[in-house]
């Protein structure tokens, strides 16, 4: 062996022992390591299985499965009556895996449930699934009868069904639900997860006292005057909470499919109108808000007013200078768009926008439309919207921003949501408290001497005012002959508390309406109808002094001795703008 | 037993005079639980599944036996032996990895799976026995004979698995190779300042997954905050073990079976803590750690480096496996899809456990000590 292999089998020697030195020691570390982690594992295990509580494990576990099988929440109105329940049902269903013979099975299944068609369920029965529904939500006698067949494979499921014990009253409000007990529309809907987890009841600020007469009185108006369709809220205006939200036709919700698209539709919050002259309100809001003009000021309304091609024009026209009260009363197309521009387009669009009419409503409803607004917002559009065309917005946001005009000018988002006793939710003020009260006196007159005389209710002051707008249809506006009439209401105006709004689609005038199918003539008798039923029902006492009509003098005196002869009589309909400047649907 | 008489020099006589009966015995006490416990968890879980009951049973009967023939083929052999078949084998799991990629079966996100005839194949559970021996040799050479950079070709190797692992993606496996890594290199010496950097490096790998893995996130979203959905499986099996109490429920008796999806696999323990109780549960967790600690004993007395290696890597992945698994039965770590060995259903698992302990075992038998001998003649030869 030479000398140098020698030295080298010398130096790896040293490093063998060198490495495996270190290698022992880290061993012990590493085994020291293990040692901890197992031990770590056994004290663990020690803890869950002698020192925790299985009880209290055991208790989680089973609140929990309760909830897993609990039924959805039922949904209440504020008074606490059920709008919506769930009942427990049996399903029955198939493995046709387990089945012996499908074609039997079938024949006898059909025998308990008629109206199955045998040879459709012997196709599913024989089929290599382990699944198969054959009817849901039994009831405990079919589930008998099931039962005593004796067939192996059949099975029930414990299933819940969804129950509205108001039927189609709430329909839009409260929505439904899928087979699945999941929320399709309505509050189902939009309150899905709270209701599909939590035990507690979900209880809305509707009162179907409320619901009832507003469908009522909104049903009577669309049969006498042949509507297709209608809408009616009442909404507290002290603190957003809508208390009945009606859309007809409506619909049964026990029906599930069987259930046209015009009723399922929600009038109220989905659909969006030109709503005509009842915008005219914030029109007059704004430009008293903005000290445009005061309550002695006024306008020339001798003559149409002619804008480029357009020509805007009054159906009972005065032909003279109309005072600021006078316009609202007579419901002055012509004063309201000379209105409209003094205000300004920049200032409109602010006030419409602080008013929540161009942007979507927000209410805990999945159904919510957005509104229609012009673009560009020409000087046209500012003349038309200022009378209630050209924009088109919901009758939600409608009587939500009338909410805000009425009640010393705060607007709040209209809720379905019960809020707890006392609590008013903060609002963003949006005109002046002086303006609101002008308004309020503003709205009173229109009623008293104007076109919404057929509001008046004794013992309850309601200032409101009408609309009527035409309806855009298959040949432009005039060739429909189709119009939207609607009132917006408060009461008591002099300290209001409720604003309710009705609006009926294509109304057609009777002989006792004298042809008219103004908003005026058809919709303020469902305002009258709802607030002599509401007033009494919400413990208002009648007010029983004599209210003085503004004197001479008073900026609110109307000079013309006569009062408008035919209540509703402003058509907007032909007088209002023709041609390209309303495309805007 | 002991009908051998020590003088058998029959293959088998030798081995089973040679081989750690202790080890083997505890494997095959684990195997046994093993049994017991698939024969409680899975029917349930067959049941679900709309599967014949005895589904899951009859096929780990079939895995036992062949596991346990590959645990005793591959103890019969000796260190050089091991290391030849640690090399082919980590070469064809290295191709099934790779291949995974391109033809691999999806399940549940993640392709790991080979299909072939008859049953399917997780190319990851083979590769990381294979990977512990073959950096083991490359370490002990590194370390012994100098001019070999062994350490560079076991990191090499060892990101080339890492890197195909992500890929597939396979966090959990990662991680485990990742420690077997970390381990031997610290034990073949790695510089203690180094130490603490790949310990630095491992916590920035750490996070990374938490932010490149969207389910490795929620998994350890959901550990952190209980609160916000403490991890369903995670907490039915905890009401497993609580409700199992010391004793436990009496066998059949248990309900987490019925509701996790992998009561026969990953959630195995948490059937054996509510059926069985604390009792088994420690039985369980004891076997694993003598396992372990003996084997770590063993090699300590070890004059071969590569031996010690070698075994402290496959025990160290062995062992941290089954902690990983008990671990996130209880709640002491977030979730990680990682099997109990030899007691978990699964073929390719249970096979490739009884690879890794095969070497083990081969590895840690008595045999003449040739390094002493060597001494012995190196002493005297000049």
């Amino acid at each position: 062996m030479t000398d140098s292999s020698h030295s080298r089998r010398v130096h790896l020697e040293g490093a063998r022992k060198e490495a495996l030195a270190t290698s022992r020691s880290r061993l012990v570390v590493t085994s020291v390591l293990f040692a901890v982690a197992f031990a770590v594992i056994s004290g663990r295990l020690v803890e869950l299985a002698v020192f925790e509580d299985p009880q209290a494990r055991a208790t989680a576990t089973a609140s929990r499965t309760v909830v897993q099988s609990k039924s959805r929440a039922d949904i209440l109105d504020r008074n606490g009556i059920l709008l919506a329940t769930s009942v427990p049902t049996a399903s029955v269903y198939a493995n046709p895996r387990h089945l012996l013979d499908a074609r039997d099975a079938a024949r006898r299944i059909v025998t308990v449930f008629p109206e199955v068609n045998e040879e459709r369920l012997f196709r599913r029965l024989n089929s290599e699934r382990t699944f198969v529904w054959i009817r849901r939500n039994i009831t405990p006698n079919q589930q008998f009868a099931i039962n005593a067949l004796g067939l192996p494979g059949i099975y029930f499921r414990r299933t819940e069904r969804r129950v509205y014990p108001h039927g189609s009253l709430t329909s839009h409000v409260v929505g439904t639900t899928d087979i699945d007990a999941k929320g399709l529309t309505g509050i189902e809907r939009s309150f899905d997860g709270p209701l599909q987890e939590s035990e507690q009841a979900l209880a809305l600020s509707l009162d179907v006292r409320v619901q009832s007469v507003v469908r009522r009185a909104l049903n009577t108006a669309i049969e006498k005057f042949s509507a297709v369709g209608g809408a009616g809220i009442v909404v507290d205006v002290t603190n957003g909470e809508v208390l009945a939200l009606v859309s007809l036709p409506d619909f049964e919700p026990h029906f599930g499919g069987d259930v046209t698209a015009e009723a399922r539709f929600n009038r109220v919050t989905k659909g969006v109108y030109e709503m005509g002259s009842t915008f005219k309100l914030f029109t007059t809001a704004m430009a008293l808000d903005t000290r445009t003009i005061g309550l002695n000021g006024g306008f020339d309304a001798t003559k149409p007013l002619r804008v480029a091609r357009f020509v805007i024009n009054d159906y009972h026209a005065k032909k003279r200078w109309l005072s600021v009260p006078e316009i609202l009363v007579h419901s002055s197309n012509i004063g309201a768009a000379k209105m409209g521009v003094a205000v300004g387009t920049k200032t409109q669009q602010a006030y419409l926008h602080a008013l929540g009419l161009t942007r979507k409503a927000r209410l805990e409803l999945p159904e919510i439309g957005v509104p229609l607004i012009p673009s560009p917002w020409r000087k046209i559009s500012t003349m038309t919207i200022s009378y209630g065309h050209g924009i088109a917005v919901s009758p939600l946001q409608m009587a939500n921003g009338v909410a805000a005009l009425v009640n010393g000018g705060i607007l709040r988002d209209a809720t379905l949501a019960l809020s707890a006793p006392g609590a008013v939710p903060a609002g963003v003020q949006v005109i002046k408290t002086g303006t609101s009260i002008k308004m309020r006196r503003l709205m009173r007159l229109v009623v008293r001497r104007g076109t919404g005389k057929n509001a008046e209710v004794e013992g309850y002051l309601v200032g409101g005012k009408t609309g009527t707008a035409d309806k855009p249809g298959p040949g432009g506006y005039a060739a429909s002959r189709r119009v939207i009439s609607s009132f917006v209401g408060a009461f008591p105006i002099d300290r209001p508390r409720y604003v309710v709004l009705a609006m009926l689609d294509e109304p057609k005038g009777t002989a006792e309406t004298f042809g008219y199918a103004t908003g005026g003539w058809v919709a303020a008798p469902v305002v009258r109808e709802i607030v002599a039923a509401l007033g009494p029902m919400m413990g208002m006492a009648p007010s029983t002094e004599t209210e003085r009509l503004p004197r001479p003098g008073d900026p609110l005196h109307i000079a013309a001795g006569k009062p408008s002869q035919t209540a509703g009589n402003q058509r907007v309909r032909g007088q209002s703008v023709r041609g390209p400047s309303r495309a805007t649907h | 037993m002991t009908a051998l008489p020590r003088t058998d020099i029959s293959i088998f006589g030798r081995w089973w005079w040679t081989v750690d009966r202790w080890t083997l015995s505890a494997l095959v006490a684990v195997s046994a639980i093993g049994i017991v416990l698939t024969m409680a968890a899975s029917p349930a879980v067959a049941a679900r599944l709309d599967l014949d009951a005895f589904h899951f049973i009859r096929r780990q009967f079939l895995f036992i036996p062949l596991s346990f023939a590959i645990l005793i083929g591959v103890s019969l052999l000796n260190p050089a032996g091991v290391r030849r078949l640690a090399v082919l084998g980590f070469i064809i799991s290295v191709i099934g990895l790779g291949l995974t990629l391109f033809i691999g079966q999806e399940i549940r996100g993640a392709a790991r799976w080979i299909s072939l005839p008859g049953f399917s194949l997780q190319p990851s559970e083979f590769v990381k026995p294979c990977f512990a021996v073959v950096a083991a040799w490359m370490f002990s050479q590194w370390r012994i004979k100098g001019d070999i950079p062994g350490h560079a070709v076991a990191t090499a190797l060892y990101a080339l698995v890492a890197g195909l692992l992500l890929l597939q993606p396979d966090v959990g496996m990662t991680i485990l190779i990742s420690v077997v890594w970390g381990v031997q290199f610290f034990l073949a010496g790695l510089p203690m300042l180094l130490v603490l950097g790949i310990g630095i490096l491992f916590i920035a790998g750490g996070i990374g997954a938490y932010f490149n893995f969207a389910h490795v996130q929620t998994r350890v979203d959901r550990f952190f905050d209980p609160a916000g959905g403490e991890a369903y499986q995670v907490a039915r099996s905890l009401e497993a073990v609580v409700a199992g109490g010391i004793f436990g429920r009496g066998p059949g008796e248990g309900e987490v079976k019925s509701i996790l999806p992998d009561a026969h696999a990953d959630f195995i323990f948490a059937v054996a803590a509510e059926e069985f109780g604390l009792i088994t549960g420690l039985l369980i967790v004891a076997l694993f750690a003598f396992i372990v600690l003996r084997g770590f004993a063993l090699v300590m007395r070890d004059t071969d480096l590569f031996v010690q290696l070698a075994v402290a890597g496959l025990l160290v992945q062995f062992g941290l496996q089954a902690l990983i698994n008990m671990a996130s039965t209880i709640n002491l770590m977030p979730t990680k899809g990682m099997t109990l060995p030899f007691i978990s259903y699964g073929g390719s698992s249970m096979a490739a456990m009884a690879l890794g302990m095969g070497m083990v075992l081969a590895l840690t038998r008595e045999r003449p000590r040739a390094n002493d001998l060597s001494r012995f003649t190196g002493r005297g030869a000049p």
